[in-house]
């Protein structure tokens, strides 16, 4: 309705705008949430943004998803009676591709609403600071296990598909997801965090990636060292200082995996329960610091 | 010839690089190879498979392509990300001076934190048994230089320099060089390994390449790169974020 035929014209209003207050239903907090975490889930796969966009997170999720395919044909035509690889080995050994990921999508989740300053118009809505936080970690902890899960599927199905044992398969694939579940806590914890912090996304994306490879390539080396010189006992708890070797003591101790430590000198179950309390100690640490980050929204 | 070097682009390029929180993880990789290296040294004897296993293992294969990565795309791609490139566009500087002076400074930089750091920690691990400290130090001053014309390249390609840089460092060099030995032929690390293997002693540095194959490649590769920056900065259209 065009304002000139707005029917009764108050006498004290010199010009009539037409501004009309809004009406409909307001869908409140919980709705607000629940939007970001699946616009958030969805962005950091591409969907509802530009197709060049979309290129990075496909690929990665192809190469991620295409030697579990290899692996189950190759398994299908020789009847092999077991998979030429664990469930629990699996993401360790494309770590490169599940951080690239982390470091590609954590800045995009948190970065752009810092830049342009979009942050506080999402705060004049009616959510709270932990609203936005939870939102966004559940977005980016659901895509990287979409992205570590789908391969183990595919795995899962091929194996049961090769009419290898129900029960064995079953049992890794469920040690498999578990394993998963964790790394995908801990690496988007750590990704948010670092993401967070700068309102630059390239910047974003070269302090996760340098974060996680860089402790990675320390650990591995002094560890290295360790196996030349003997030492098991250090091998086992090096592993602590960086974010995959973490994972993959956990799931040695707990989850029946075979370490990828130099001599498969992972935790034992006790070294393991250390493991376990740094992993989610990170996690809860990243979850504490986001909230802290934007208790003030201001860069 | 003040027509490759201006000494302005030059002073804001440094500040952008060691400015702030950049410069934190500039210095940080450096310090951590350091850390490592005095640690490994007081807990084991002076040992060259230990020396190799470290700088060839961190420091060539993780810290340099990192810090290349950093200094490399830093210096051009946050300007054009911002757009704050234009006022520089717009000055009476031809483009390719602006890139060249660019490219110095990402080199200086970039062989500062890896090259001098490598030839330290080379030296605290075995004193420079077999020359592998210069080895390795001068490998890294090669790689710098290569890197830095490749990933300043990026930066004027592309808005996603950092990740395309860093794909090309983890999952080309790393990831496929490690599974495919033709992939390690294309790799700038084993390039600049051909010319520590000719300066160390002894057969414990191993490179993929031949020395000449690979002095020609990083000689065209860098060239190439710097070229073509130059040429899309001068149809560089400054598009909004998507």
């Amino acid at each position: 309705m065009p304002p000139e035929t707005v029917p009764q014209q108050r006498a004290d209003v010199i010009h009539n705008i037409g501004y009309r207050h809004y009406e409909g239903a307001r869908l409140g907090r919980a709705y607000a949430r629940r939007s970001l975490f699946s616009q958030s889930l969805r962005g950091a796969y591409g969907l509802g943004r530009s197709a060049k966009s979309k290129v990075g997170p496909m690929l990665m999720l192809a190469v991620m998803c295409l030697p579990a395919a290899i692996i189950v044909a190759v398994a299908v035509a020789t009847q092999a009676n077991k998979l030429p690889v664990e469930y629990t080995g699996y993401a360790i050994m494309l770590q490169a591709v599940i951080g690239l990921y982390t470091a590609a999508q954590a800045p995009q989740a948190v970065s752009r609403d810092l830049r342009f300053k979009t942050i506080s118009l999402y705060f004049s809505r009616p959510i709270k600071t932990v609203d936005y936080v939870v939102a966004k970690f559940a977005a980016l902890v659901s895509a990287i296990f979409f992205l570590t899960a789908l391969p183990l599927l595919i795995l899962y199905v091929g194996a049961l598909l090769a009419k290898l044992d129900f029960a064995e398969q079953t049992k890794g694939f469920a040690q498999g997801l578990v394993s998963v579940a964790l790394l995908s806590l801990l690496f988007a914890g750590l990704g948010l965090v670092l993401a967070a912090m700068t309102p630059r996304r390239g910047f974003g994306v070269a302090a996760v990636i340098a974060v996680l490879t860089i402790s990675y390539g320390a650990v591995s080396t002094v560890q290295a060292i360790a196996w030349d010189q003997g030492s098991t006992d250090a091998i086992s708890w090096l592993g602590l200082f960086s974010p995959i070797t973490l994972v993959d003591g956990v799931q040695t101790a707990f989850l029946g995996a075979t370490s990828a430590f130099p001599g498969e000198y992972g935790p034992s179950t006790g070294t393991g329960l250390v493991y376990l309390l740094v992993l989610l100690g990170l996690t809860a640490g990243s979850y504490g610091l986001l909230m802290r980050r934007y208790r003030k929204v201001g860069l | 010839m003040s027509s490759l070097y201006h000494p302005t682009v030059a002073r804001l390029t440094y500040r952008a690089l060691l400015g702030r929180r950049r410069a934190l993880i500039l210095f940080s990789l450096p310090a951590l190879l350091l850390l490592i290296a005095v640690a490994v040294r007081l807990l084991t004897s002076a040992d060259d498979a230990t020396a190799d296993g470290i700088l060839g293992g961190f420091a060539i294969a993780t810290m340099v392509p990192l810090i290349g990565v950093i200094a490399g795309t830093g210096a051009i791609g946050p300007e054009i990300d911002d757009g704050s490139v234009l006022y520089l566009l717009a000055k009476p500087v031809k483009r390719s001076t602006i890139v060249i002076t660019k490219l110095i400074v990402a080199i200086g930089v970039t062989a500062a934190f890896s090259a001098i750091p490598t030839l330290l920690a080379g030296f605290i691990l075995n004193g420079n048994g077999h020359q592998i400290a210069i080895a390795y130090a001068v490998a890294a001053a090669v790689a710098s230089v290569a890197y830095s014309a490749i990933f300043l390249l990026l930066g004027t390609v592309t808005r996603h320099a950092v990740v395309a840089g860093l794909v090309y460092a983890l999952v080309w060099e790393a990831l496929f060089g490690s599974l495919v030995s033709g992939a390690r032929t294309l790799s700038v690390q084993q390039w600049a390994l051909a010319l520590a293997q000719k300066i160390g002693e002894g057969d414990l540095i191993t490179s993929d390449v031949a020395l000449p194959t690979a002095v020609v490649l990083l000689v065209s590769v860098t060239l190439a790169a710097t070229w073509y920056a130059g040429s899309k900065l001068r149809s560089l259209t400054v598009a909004g974020e998507e």
